[in-house]
């Protein structure tokens, strides 16, 4: 039996039949508290910095120097980076430069599906403002409406040794306590479907986090 | 070569024949006679392969000219077909019983012109967009930028040059661009 | 039956009949309807398959694109022609250099331009060293696609070395926009001729590994012998191009039949099989890519090494091509590739179309291929036909 832990009015999709209704959760997503000593705090972070496990999920252009980022010359293996087949594993999402409006649905959707905290690095110029597909009837222009980002590599594309540096700064950003991602989703949840509901026309994902 | 286009422009009614390299020649033929111009170049003359079947917008002139490519391996030698349509209420026989692709192509030019073609499979399933609300967006009419603008947001501190105008900043930076 | 004869499917019951299969009941529990989708390691870049399971067994599968979709042919009508040749190259992403190419190609064709001698055997060596960066990384996802980890790490690795050579020849590695309406944009650099020699060298080596490790092993001879066979009647009707006709039996080669660039000077034959099942596609593209190394050291053999590289254009802030249309093909690594072009005297072009081989491959050939086969083959099925999502939508 599902306690629901919010009232009705918080949720859109409220009328959703029983049946339906006992699939999902039907609760907000909750943020994570930092753990209240500072020391160990610093440690998960540190444990969290060293053992970035990216999604395999190639969305864009980018996606074709992640491979030779995975060989022995760049060995993205060292920094504890590893690619996993599924969100419930990973805990940074690379957005491959654009995203059309098609795999934004299904970029939002792995996003949700990843446990906190969790982290997102935007390869190239396109999430940025568009890039060169800036008038394109299908790709979005700016990115962190949508999800929120923790750090972007611009270029087109950017090199492999681009993304190592990324990827480094990215450990840095961690390390200092700075990347809460997650937490920014949840606190501005109602901003964020908003944002996603006016650009994807054809929505049939759930509001909470399941 | 000449002997297929004079029986077929007897047989057929083509017409604006031009020869536009050694291994390409176009054709225009009537809406209602392509279907079967098609099938006769495929099934007698040898035109095998369907390279593509795309569509051509003239807002100006209120009509959509389908293009067909045909190819033919033994005298290594293409033939497009132009066809005609008008642009309101667009419509076609469909060929999806001539070739295996050819409801793909129908599918996108569905999706992307808003051309109808009866009795194609699954034509009316989306193809590269989804949950698109607006017309077809392959047509002349739709502003793709503003749509963009619209729909995406624009995020400040874009920078754009026109080159012309900053080639004339460079040049005669004295007279602060002016060319007089 | 012995443990490694494989039963050999090739689809629906009549594969020239292009009917759709019958929508199944899925409410009777008897069926499963899985996503191959979009978040997968196991598919050939970013599209996604709706396969309907019985058991093990496929009976249905509907490719689904688009997720890739930025409306290249509207995006380029709204740009100048010089403009455009900076944004074609990322139509096909692993392998944008024939992109370039074929643009180029049909505006010099539109606009009668002629490229002198040096830069047709510059791009001849660009599109070659491109076929070779993507053939050895189709050979890597090929044999991950079964499950065989270490020789995608050796391609990847290696295939650095050809990005390495397409660095010192055109500034970058992936997108290197060096083709240009004209001509090519440099020449070659000091010592390249030693370096891309020695990458040569290696290259035909690793090939000899690689037949060792990969295809002489006999998981991967089980799993992909009798896989995903694609019977010769088929290849007309489907429109099915390059190596996946060519294991057939047909020699059909762009760069034979309807020579371009300099094709005419080298020396090569035509490589075919017999059947084309996954094995044979994958040996005949093992072959090709030796034939790519040849080529290339052909190529450094016959190319002259002075003498202009760009021709005489006209103002190109000014350009109007006069009115026209043409069709241009190249034979990249899965067919033929073409781009058909329409102007009208203006500075905009009227229309582009970008065919693609994967458009018929990646749909109608392999919905009909999977119908029959084990769900664990679906991931070598796509990649032995050679699909790259991007090319299909655009």
């Amino acid at each position: 039996m599902i306690k629901s832990l919010n009232t009705e009015d918080t949720l859109e999709n409220a009328g959703l039949t029983e049946e339906e209704q006992k699939l999902f959760s039907n609760a907000r997503p909750q943020a994570y508290e930092p753990y209240p000593i500072k020391a160990v705090e610093d440690f998960a972070n540190w444990a969290r910095a060293n053992s970035l496990w990216i999604l395999a999920f190639g969305t864009g252009c980018g996606a074709i120097e992640l491979r030779p980022l995975m060989t022995a010359r760049f060995d993205a293996n060292r920094f504890g980076v590893a690619g996993r087949p599924t969100p419930r594993q990973s805990s940074v999402f690379i957005i491959g430069g654009y995203a059309s409006v098609k795999t934004l649905k299904r970029i939002i959707r792995s996003y949700e599906q990843m446990q906190g905290p969790k982290f997102v690095i935007c390869l190239g110029i396109c999430p940025v403002n568009g890039g060169m597909y800036f008038d394109s009837y299908n790709t979005i222009n700016q990115f962190d409406q949508y999800i929120p980002v923790d750090l972007y590599i611009t270029g087109c594309m950017p090199r492999p040794e681009a993304l190592v540096a990324g990827i480094i700064e990215l450990q840095k950003k961690i390390k200092r306590g700075e990347c809460d991602g997650a937490n920014r989703y949840v606190e501005n949840f109602d901003w964020y479907k908003a944002n996603q509901k006016k650009v994807i026309k054809s929505w049939d994902m759930p509001d909470y986090n399941w | 070569m000449n002997d297929m286009l004079d029986r077929l422009q007897r047989d057929f009614g083509i017409s604006d024949i031009t020869e536009r390299k050694p291994t390409l020649t176009t054709l225009k033929v009537d809406k209602d006679s392509a279907e079967r111009l098609i099938r006769e170049l495929r099934d007698r003359e040898n035109y095998t392969h369907l390279n593509f079947m795309t569509c051509i917008d003239y807002i100006e002139d209120g009509i959509f000219t389908l293009v067909y490519m045909l190819h033919n391996y033994d005298k290594q030698h293409g033939l497009g077909i132009h066809v005609d349509i008008g642009r309101e209420n667009a419509e076609m026989t469909s060929i999806h019983t001539l070739w295996a692709q050819a409801w793909t192509y129908q599918r996108e030019l569905r999706e992307m012109y808003g051309i109808s073609f009866p009795g194609s499979p699954r034509v009316n399933d989306d193809f590269c967009l989804e949950g698109w609300d607006q017309i077809p967006p392959m047509r002349r009419e739709f502003d793709t930028k503003k749509f963009s603008q619209e729909r995406f947001g624009h995020r400040e501190g874009r920078h754009s040059e026109v080159p012309r105008d900053q080639m004339k900043v460079e040049l005669y930076p004295n007279r602060g661009g002016d060319e007089k | 039956m012995t443990p490694f004869s494989k039963k050999i499917v090739t689809g629906h019951s009549s594969a020239l009949d292009f009917a759709q299969p019958e929508p199944v009941d899925l409410s009777s529990g008897k069926y499963v309807k899985l996503w191959q989708g979009p978040q997968h390691p196991g598919i050939t870049g970013n599209m996604s398959l709706e396969l309907t399971l019985d058991g093990d067994t496929i009976i249905d599968c509907k490719t689904h694109v688009g997720y890739l979709h930025r409306g290249f042919e509207k995006l380029m009508e709204r740009r100048t022609f010089i403009q455009n040749f900076t944004v074609v190259c990322r139509i096909a992403v692993p392998e944008p250099t024939f992109n370039e190419y074929l643009y180029s190609a049909a505006v010099e064709e539109l606009s009668g331009i002629e490229v002198p001698e040096r830069a047709v055997w510059l791009r001849t060596m660009n599109l070659e060293l491109m076929r070779l960066a993507s053939f050895l990384m189709w050979i890597g996802g090929m044999s991950g696609a079964f499950g065989q980890y270490t020789v995608p790490n050796w391609t990847l690795a290696y295939r650095d070395y050809v990005l390495d050579l397409f660095e010192e020849m055109t500034g970058a590695r992936i997108y290197h926009m060096y083709i240009v309406p004209g001509g090519v944009r440099a020449g070659l650099p000091d010592g390249f001729e030693e370096r891309a020699r020695a990458i040569m060298d290696g290259t035909e080596k690793l090939l000899d590994q690689i037949e060792r490790v990969m295809f002489n092993n006999i998981v991967f001879k089980a799993r992909s012998k009798g896989l995903a066979v694609i019977p010769p009647e088929m290849i007309d009707p489907y429109g099915i191009v390059g190596p996946n006709a060519r294991a057939c039996g047909v020699e059909r080669d762009l760069r034979k039949d309807e020579p371009y660039l300099a094709y005419e000077h080298l020396d090569f034959d035509v490589i075919t099989g017999s059947d084309s099942d996954a094995y044979e596609r994958a040996y005949l593209r093992l072959q090709e890519t030796r034939q790519c190394v040849s080529l290339i050291r052909q190529c450094l053999d016959k190319a002259p090494t002075d003498g202009p590289f760009q021709a005489d254009m006209p103002n190109v802030l000014h350009w109007k091509v006069p009115a026209g249309e043409t069709y241009v093909k190249a034979e990249c690594t899965r067919g033929e590739y073409g781009y058909y072009m329409v102007t009208d005297g203006t500075e905009f072009v009227r229309r582009v179309h970008v065919r693609g081989p994967s458009y018929t491959h990646a749909i109608a050939v392999m919905e009909r291929l999977a119908v029959g086969n084990n769900i664990a083959d679906i991931a070598g099925m796509m990649v032995s036909l050679h699909t790259y999502p991007p090319e299909i939508e655009r």
